[in-house]
C-alpha cells in the first residue's frame, strides 16, 4: 500500500536557507501534516530548528503544524524573527 | 523611504494627533560593535501579516489611519529600517496604537536580520523571544 503524494513548494529563509543550500524546492511528499513535511526536510538537510522553535506558513498566512499539506501551495518554515 | 511623503498621507483634517515611530540601524547589539546589516523577508507573508496588524490596530484603537513600511536588503548604520505612522482624533489612541503596531511587527512578521560585526563575523538573529 502506498501513500498518496502531494506536490508543493517549500520555502527556506535565513539560517534554514543557509542549512538547506536553497531558497525553494518543489517536492512530492507523502507527509500527512506540515509537521511531518518539515521532519522530512529536516532529515534531508540536518536543519537546525525543531518544530517547537519554528512557525509554519502556507501561501500568505500562518498555518498549524497539524494541517494537511495542500497541492500546489507554498509552505514556508519560519525561524524566530528579528525584524524591526 | 520618504518619511515626509508617508506622513503627508496621514494628514487628515479630523486628526488632532499624529504619532510616529522610526527604527534606526544602530552601531551596537548585545555589547558588540555592528558594522552593518541586511534584512530578508518572506515578502508575500510579511505584506499580508502587516496588513492584518494594521487592521487589528484600527479595530483595537480609535484611530483614523495607520501605515507601516519596513525596508529589506543591506542597510548602513544610521539608516531607517522601519517606519510606523498613526493619526487619530486624540493622542490617547495615537500613542498606544503606534506602540502596538511596532511591537506586533517585531513579534510576528517574517523578517530576519543578518548582522555583520567589527570582529569580522556575521550571523542571523534567531532568538526565540526578544
Amino acid at each position: 500500500m502506498t501513500r498518496e503524494k502531494t506536490k508543493l513548494t517549500l520555502l527556506y529563509f535565513a539560517a534554514l536557507r543557509d542549512a538547506s543550500g536553497t531558497a525553494s524546492e518543489v517536492v512530492e511528499t507523502d507527509a500527512r501534516s506540515l509537521r511531518e513535511l518539515y521532519q522530512q526536510a529536516q532529515a534531508r538537510y540536518q536543519l537546525p530548528f525543531s518544530t517547537q522553535q519554528l512557525r509554519v506558513a502556507v501561501d500568505a498566512g500562518f498555518a498549524e503544524w497539524d494541517d494537511a499539506p495542500l497541492a500546489d501551495s507554498e509552505v514556508a518554515f519560519i525561524p524566530p524573527v528579528s525584524g524591526g | 523611504m520618504d518619511e515626509a511623503a508617508l506622513r503627508a498621507t496621514l494628514a487628515h483634517k479630523q486628526a488632532g494627533a499624529y504619532a510616529s515611530f522610526e527604527g534606526w540601524i544602530r552601531n551596537h547589539n548585545e555589547g558588540r560593535s555592528v558594522l552593518g546589516l541586511r534584512y530578508e523577508a518572506h515578502t508575500v507573508l510579511a505584506q499580508a501579516e502587516g496588513e492584518r496588524v494594521l487592521n487589528e490596530a484600527m479595530a483595537k484603537f480609535d484611530v483614523i489611519q495607520a501605515r507601516c513600511v519596513h525596508r529589506v536588503g543591506e542597510l548602513a548604520i544610521g539608516e531607517l529600517a522601519v517606519w510606523v505612522g498613526v493619526c487619530a482624533a486624540h493622542r490617547s489612541a495615537a500613542f498606544p496604537a503606534c506602540r502596538f503596531i511596532i511591537d506586533e511587527i517585531k513579534a510576528r512578521l517574517p523578517i530576519w536580520k543578518h548582522e555583520r560585526y567589527a570582529a569580522g563575523d556575521a550571523h542571523w538573529l534567531h532568538h526565540p523571544a526578544d
